[in-house]
């Protein structure tokens, strides 16, 4: 019987990451993601893990590097201008075809921003982030349970398609405490023959590596990566749709901000506007074919955002212009309220948008 | 009767290294206590940006390439997974000392146990030959065209010197290869660098005074006369820290 309990999000996602298998991580202390550190830093040593706080963000990515390539699953966590740091390493990861997950619990920017939660690494997280030609998989979790549930996913995810998985959530969803149910979670073994481990003098040798000096090699090696993501955006969108059978609005938002809209659908609809909403679960993948459908249905969209406007780029490339879709955002840590939402909606119902 | 022989840790892959390069040396002798040590089968390299950035076609070995600087970084988590293996990195001046510095003090620090091949050459090779954080006052590179000015650039970094200084690291030891005699000491060294990690004992950088020919724009006769005129008096040679002996800095 699975146990509920009450726990912050980001004591959420160390846990749930302990019990997916990962002894290894690496972090620098950040707001406001620091509980995933302190909670590793007790847990790891009693589990026989390894905890380590490293002497930058460069360096914790750097350690995460080294241990993805032995096979071992290892993660790391921080926040906006922390992850800004990790790019780095982060396409080095990438170019290695390495597996292994990195949490960004996000706060405003850009700069030192502020402590306050934001969803403006949207661009960072779903573009590629570092140099080259790349993706990850960005996981938006709305709920300590997601939480919980999308940690113990990534790192198959991360195993399967041997790509780092990304973690976005933000200050809101790290700090705040929900319920949350920790299932019987089966460690999912991966068969990593790629990994160094050291020849034993059985095998040649393997080799970690993102070095392509010829470009036709290069070339070749980043075409084989995004057949992989061709499969990924096949087979691990994910996204929730609610209330959408009979909308004629939609609203797209994602962790908090969903949260904040779900309220506004129901205040809406209590005045008889019908309204929905799409939300995305996986980030990148981007939940284009839900979008498309809807655009053949609703009159149009409204993109929820802690941003100066981000993900509403790809909500308007997935609908390819057939419907107007508008922005209700708050930026540098401040949150649109359900007050906000609705008074979008009735203004867009109204003709006035 | 074999006299002379490649070691068993190298590959048959030719070096690309410049003639009169003394990298080729500081690979054989990084092979060498490898196979003294009979750990080429659990031993991984991890490689640095700068010339001699595809080592992993040399060592044979499981190899992992870092990023500039980050070698300790990389050996760190390769170590902390896997600690029963042997974990070395191979670094120049720019690498590590530079770029790379954060990287290997606190791998330092931590008393990490991993062995680490500095290459100091007193210029970055790799990049045509630019001023490196070890290049030495007046010298001329690309970047410091009229001399390297210390009012201007700072002094060169004696890394050995000032990583004696923390309490962590096991052996710190400076060493050359531009002699037959020094050749030795320095086989004796790197060694002893891989046998500490074997018995446990952390951290051992081993700092080979190199030479760069072609960026130094001498001929590699020349070049290995330079390492005694003017690159030791300023990095002298000799161990700096020895935990089994007991000597602490200097």
């Amino acid at each position: 019987m699975a146990e509920v309990v009450l726990m912050k999000g980001n004591e959420a996602i160390a846990e749930a990451a302990l019990r997916a298998g990962c002894r290894h991580y690496f972090g620098y202390p950040i707001t406001p993601q620091t509980e995933i550190a302190a909670y590793m830093a007790k847990r790891m040593p009693k589990v026989g893990g390894v905890f380590l706080q490293a002497e930058s963000e460069i360096a914790a990515i750097n350690m995460v590097y080294g241990v993805a390539g032995t096979g071992h699953r290892v993660m790391t966590s921080s926040s906006s201008p922390g992850v800004s740091l990790k790019q780095e390493g982060i396409s080095y990861i990438v170019g290695a075809d390495l597996p292994c997950l990195i949490v960004n619990i996000q706060r405003g920017g850009p700069g030192l921003g502020g402590i306050q939660p934001a969803q403006s690494d949207y661009f960072q997280a779903t573009k590629g982030g570092g140099h080259g030609d790349y993706r990850l998989l960005v996981l938006a979790p709305a709920s300590v349970q997601e939480m919980a549930d999308l940690t113990v996913q990534a790192f198959d995810l991360a195993d399967q398609y041997r790509i780092p998985v990304m973690l976005l959530a933000d200050g809101t969803m790290g700090q705040m405490m929900e319920p949350v149910t920790f299932r019987e979670v089966t460690v999912r073994q991966t068969e990593k023959p790629w990994a160094v481990t050291g020849t034993g003098m059985r095998r040649a040798p393997n080799i970690i590596n993102s070095l392509y000096l010829n470009p036709e090699e290069l070339e070749r090696k980043n075409v084989e990566r995004f057949e992989r993501y061709r499969q990924i955006e096949q087979d691990e969108t994910l996204y929730e749709s609610y209330l959408m059978e009979d909308a004629e609005y939609c609203i797209v938002a994602f962790g908090i901000a969903a949260r904040v809209a779900k309220n506004a659908i129901n205040a809406a609809r209590e005045k008889g506007l019908r309204v929905g909403m799409i939300r995305p679960i996986t980030l990148w993948p981007f939940p284009v074919k839900p979008l498309r459908a809807a655009a053949e249905k609703v009159r149009a969209f409204v993109s929820v955002e802690l941003s100066m406007g981000q993900m509403i780029e790809d909500v308007r490339l997935a609908v390819e212009c057939r419907r107007p879709v508008v922005l209700c955002n708050r930026s540098g840590g401040m949150i649109p309220t359900p007050e906000q939402v609705l008074a979008t909606i009735e203004k867009l119902a109204g003709g006035d948008l | 009767m074999v006299v002379f022989e490649k070691p068993k840790s190298l590959t048959d892959a030719p070096l690309h290294y410049c003639p009169g390069c003394t990298h080729g040396i500081v690979h054989r002798l990084v092979a060498e206590a490898m196979d003294a040590l009979d750990v080429q089968g659990k031993t991984i390299g991890v490689a640095p940006v700068g010339c001699a950035v595809m080592a992993y076609n040399y060592f044979d070995c499981d190899m992992v390439e870092a990023a500039h600087g980050r070698a300790p970084a990389v050996a760190t988590g390769l170590k902390r997974a896997l600690p029963d293996n042997i974990i070395f990195t191979y670094q120049g001046d720019g690498d590590l000392a530079s770029i790379g510095m954060a990287e290997i003090v606190h791998a330092a620090t931590r008393n990490e146990n991993i062995t680490i091949i500095f290459i100091n050459n007193a210029i970055y090779g790799m990049t045509g030959g630019q001023m490196a954080p070890t290049t030495l006052p007046g010298q001329v590179t690309q970047t410091s065209p009229y001399g390297r000015d210390i009012h201007a650039a700072g002094y060169p970094i004696r890394v050995s010197e000032m990583l004696s200084t923390l309490e962590g690291p096991e052996y710190i030891a400076r060493v050359t290869v531009n002699s037959v005699k020094n050749i030795r000491t320095a086989k004796k060294a790197i060694q002893k660098a891989f046998e500490n990690q074997v018995q446990g004992k952390g951290f051992s950088l081993i700092e080979v005074l190199s030479t760069c020919p072609t960026n130094w724009g001498m001929t590699p006769q020349k070049a290995l006369e330079w390492v005694d005129t003017a690159m030791i008096p300023y990095y002298p040679l000799g161990v700096f820290k020895d935990r089994s002996t007991g000597k602490e800095e200097g």
